[in-house]
């Protein structure tokens, strides 16, 4: 179940744009979603309103990203002695290849090298979020959001609450 | 000589008939009676780290220079620490958890190298780096030689020759594919080795497990929690503060299976008191970390357990944290001294706990003697209550505006001391019988904690909260402390600032010195009676393992591994999150990786021949 929303987010971005891009796109929002905002090619992204505000999802993305993956990529995205400072790697990387990576995971050890990326494709607790955790990402590393918790968020939307319950069954 | 899994052939089946005197016996002879040798991860059984090596002392410690070092090969975080017995140390590396066998009479020279084959699949679930808490050594008997044992990362327990690298047995101690895996130092007690298990942020369920030395067969399994046959609880006789448990205590405290994905890991140091015949040594956090999917006590997550070595039941138990809301794992070290309270010898079990409060109990009966905070910061309970009479006895005072469970799901509970790396984690203090003062590590960092409903998926992360940490606010804007800790009267003796948490263990000597090791990388010796820095030297990375002393042809000798990571080279390697920032804060908010860069090495400390001599 939690595959196919993570799936359907790609597929969808995939039409929308026509192309799998290398490069993330241009992070500047052009449509809100009911409380998600999209770039000029489809792609999730953040809204921060001048006085700091954030939409839901950079926030979720927030919460989930500092519990599931700051154990290994430092809090907030800034790297670790064990992986790689993601707030860099979603400026170089597209969406697609975020989602893969994710949810299949990656292996790079050899002479010197102990690096493995967990596959958390069969994991609600973050295949749910991913796209909230990529917007979190992209705020981070385009955008001017500053390290630690957002101080103030855009309300839970009802679709949010839908399809999170939805999603994590 | 290089050994691999082809050398997997059980030459233990080879067992003689009666066995001489028992490993324990032997091991306790080599701590006690030869200071010049370290024949367990913990330096003794009571897991003092002190040595009577006295040749480097207070007066001449400035004089300290490198003697040899060595690399591992490995970039990961270095816990632990190597062992010496005659002229061979031994020491283990993170994952992929190669062994060393160097000989120290013929210019460091390998020995032999053992180099485990595992899945890498298993580093992606480890919680907080690919540590290894080092090797354990068993003396041979008439049923086996001289025998080394590793704890590998995929929970695989090996017993390797210690003369040869040769693999004895080899046993499967868990499920990797279930988020279960190892990284703590076995311990040999009784012709049997101990060994737990990690991976309670994957809902794994803790338990110890002893195997016979000789064959590498389960002689017993304790479980942290599940009913009385799982857990080696006796409902009469086994006492909670004096109390008997009553009935199947570990699964009493819970609402439905959530045991079964409770945690409860075992993944810290164990220690053993011959003459009362009983193993120590605690448990971990219960899983999830959002309190409110696990309602109850969750007995005997966060426990103290002292249990009969021979089968595996328990006399007594204690839980410090019930009903865990900050992740405050219970696995630290349990240091074994016999102290004067008010003209009256006792026999004790210290533990500085993760929680911010160092515990000073009976370790015959369990009575809880002392519960004090050992870092004045500590604010998420008040204290414990030590009154029997009361209903809270034993039972932190737990402050609701800390409380993450009162705060609920999707709510931020901030400002909460210590943070969940606790006051201080499994980085091991020493003792020393002298000074009869207890030397401690410690983590000075709070936190923000938002806990929220998750689900279970097996080997997967099971967490359920977010986190964000920062150096303890209002203090001297670092992260960690070095104190001395006087267990009877529950104070802070005296207490070294540090910039970083100190996540290296300690070594007391009778030379009147004590060394620890710090995140930027430095060996520091201090003077134990005032705590006046005496010596520093800044290793090839940061120091999150534990510091030794040797001796050999007459010279002493110090020993540490460096190689920053672990838990703390995590968090701090990009600098914590600094709620003071802009308010005038600088230097101790800075980023680890300014100071220091990954790499494994060994670092070996003496003194200048003309000063050994002249001592
Ligand atoms: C157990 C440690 C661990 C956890 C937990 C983890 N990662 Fe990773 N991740 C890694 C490692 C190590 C790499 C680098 C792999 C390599 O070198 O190829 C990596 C790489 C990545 C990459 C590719 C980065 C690049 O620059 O190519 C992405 C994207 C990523 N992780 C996302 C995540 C997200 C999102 C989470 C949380 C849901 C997460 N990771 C949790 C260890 C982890």
């Amino acid at each position: 179940m939690m595959l196919k929303h993570a799936i359907r987010g790609v597929v969808l971005a995939a039409c929308t744009a026509g192309f799998a891009s290398a490069q993330a796109a241009d992070p500047t929002a052009v449509e809100n979603d009911a409380g998600k905002y999209f770039d000029a090619e489809g792609y999730p992204t953040f809204n921060i309103a001048e006085d700091g505000t954030v939409d839901f999802h950079t926030y979720s993305g927030f919460r989930r990203f500092n519990s599931e993956c700051h154990v290994c990529h430092g809090p907030d995205g800034v790297g670790s002695t064990f992986a790689p400072a993601l707030v860099e790697s979603v400026q170089d990387m597209s969406y697609e290849d975020f989602v893969a990576v994710v949810a299949g995971g990656r292996e790079n050890v050899g002479s010197g090298n102990q690096n493995v990326m967990p596959a958390f494709g069969t994991n609600p607790n973050i295949m749910c979020y991913l796209d909230d955790i990529y917007i979190y990402l992209r705020a981070r590393g385009e955008g001017d959001l500053p390290r630690g918790r957002p101080a103030k968020k855009e309300a839970k939307s009802d679709v949010f609450a839908e399809m999170e319950d939805s999603c994590m069954g | 000589m290089k050994s691999g899994l082809l050398g997997a052939v059980s030459i233990a089946a080879v067992t003689a008939v009666a066995w001489s005197a028992s490993a324990n016996e032997q091991l306790q002879t080599m701590a006690e009676e030869q200071p010049g040798e370290w024949v367990m991860p913990t330096g003794n059984y009571a897991n003092w780290r002190y040595s009577e090596l006295d040749q480097i002392d207070k007066d001449n410690v400035d004089q300290l220079q490198v003697a040899w070092s060595m690399s591992t090969g490995v970039l990961r975080g270095h816990e632990g620490n190597p062992l010496v017995i005659g002229d061979t140390m031994y020491f283990s590396t993170p994952f992929p958890n190669n062994v060393f066998a160097v000989d120290l009479a013929n210019d460091g020279i390998i020995k032999w190298k053992y180099e485990p084959q595992q899945d890498p699949q298993v580093i992606g679930v480890m919680c907080c780096d690919t540590v290894n808490r080092g090797v354990a050594y068993a003396p041979e008997t008439d049923a086996y030689p001289a025998t080394i044992i590793l704890n590998q990362a995929d929970t695989t327990v090996v017993a390797l020759s210690a003369d040869t690298g040769q693999v004895l047995w080899e046993v499967q101690n868990g499920d990797p594919g279930k988020g279960e895996t190892a990284t703590m130092a076995p311990q040999v007690v009784k012709d049997k080795v101990l060994v737990g298990n990690s991976g309670g942020e994957y809902g794994v369920l803790g338990h110890m497990t002893a195997y016979d030395i000789a064959t590498g067969e389960v002689a017993w399994r304790a479980f942290s929690a599940g009913p009385d046959d799982m857990t080696l609880l006796d409902p009469e006789n086994t006492t909670h503060l004096g109390e008997p448990v009553g009935v199947d205590s570990g699964t009493a405290t819970w609402e439905g299976d959530q045991w079964q994905i409770g945690g409860g890991t075992t993944w810290g140091w164990i220690s053993y008191d011959p003459e009362l015949d009983l193993v120590y040594y605690g448990t971990g956090n219960p899983s999830t970390w959002n309190p409110a999917q696990r309602p109850g006590d969750n007995r005997w997550s966060m426990t103290i357990m002292a249990r009969d070595p021979d089968d595996g039941m328990a006399k007594w138990l204690y839980q410090m944290t019930p009903h865990d809301e900050w992740d405050y794992d219970g696995v630290n070290e349990m240091i074994l001294a016999d102290l004067d309270f008010e003209g009256e010898e006792r026999k004790v079990v210290v533990h500085p706990d993760r929680n911010g409060f160092a515990y000073t109990l009976d370790r015959e009966t369990g009575e809880l003697l002392v519960a004090e905070k050992y870092d004045p910061f500590v604010n998420w309970a008040t204290h414990v209550e030590m009154d029997p009479e009361s209903d809270q006895y034993g039972r932190p005072q737990v402050v609701a505006e800390y409380s993450t469970e009162q705060g609920g799901e999707d709510t931020n509970t901030a400002g909460i001391c210590p943070a969940a790396l606790g006051t201080k984690d499994q980085q091991p203090s020493a003792y020393s019988p002298e000074t009869k003062l207890f030397y401690i590590p410690t983590n000075h960092v709070c936190m923000d904690y938002e806990p929220f409903r998750v689900s279970y998926t097996a080997g997967q992360p099971y967490v359920g909260a977010t986190l964000s940490m920062y150096p303890t606010p209002e203090s001297h804007g670092g992260m960690g402390n070095f104190i001395a800790w006087d267990a009877v009267n529950g104070e802070i003796v005296w207490s070294i600032p540090e910039q970083f948490s100190v996540w290296s263990g300690a070594l007391a000597t009778a030379g009147d010195v004590v060394f620890y090791g710090t995140l930027e990388g430095y060996l520091k010796a201090v003077d134990m009676e005032t705590g006046e820095e005496l010596y520093r030297f800044k290793t090839g990375s940061g120091v999150i393992g534990n510091v030794m002393t040797y001796e050999h042809e007459g010279e002493q000798y110090i020993a540490v591994l460096s190689g920053v990571g672990g838990w703390a080279g995590i968090g701090l390697a990009a600098g914590l999150t600094d709620p003071a920032a802009g308010l005038g804060a600088v230097g101790g908010y800075a980023s680890l990786s300014d100071y220091t860069n990954l790499g494994g090495q060994l670092t070996v400390f003496k003194l200048p021949e003309e000063v050994a001599s002249s001592e």
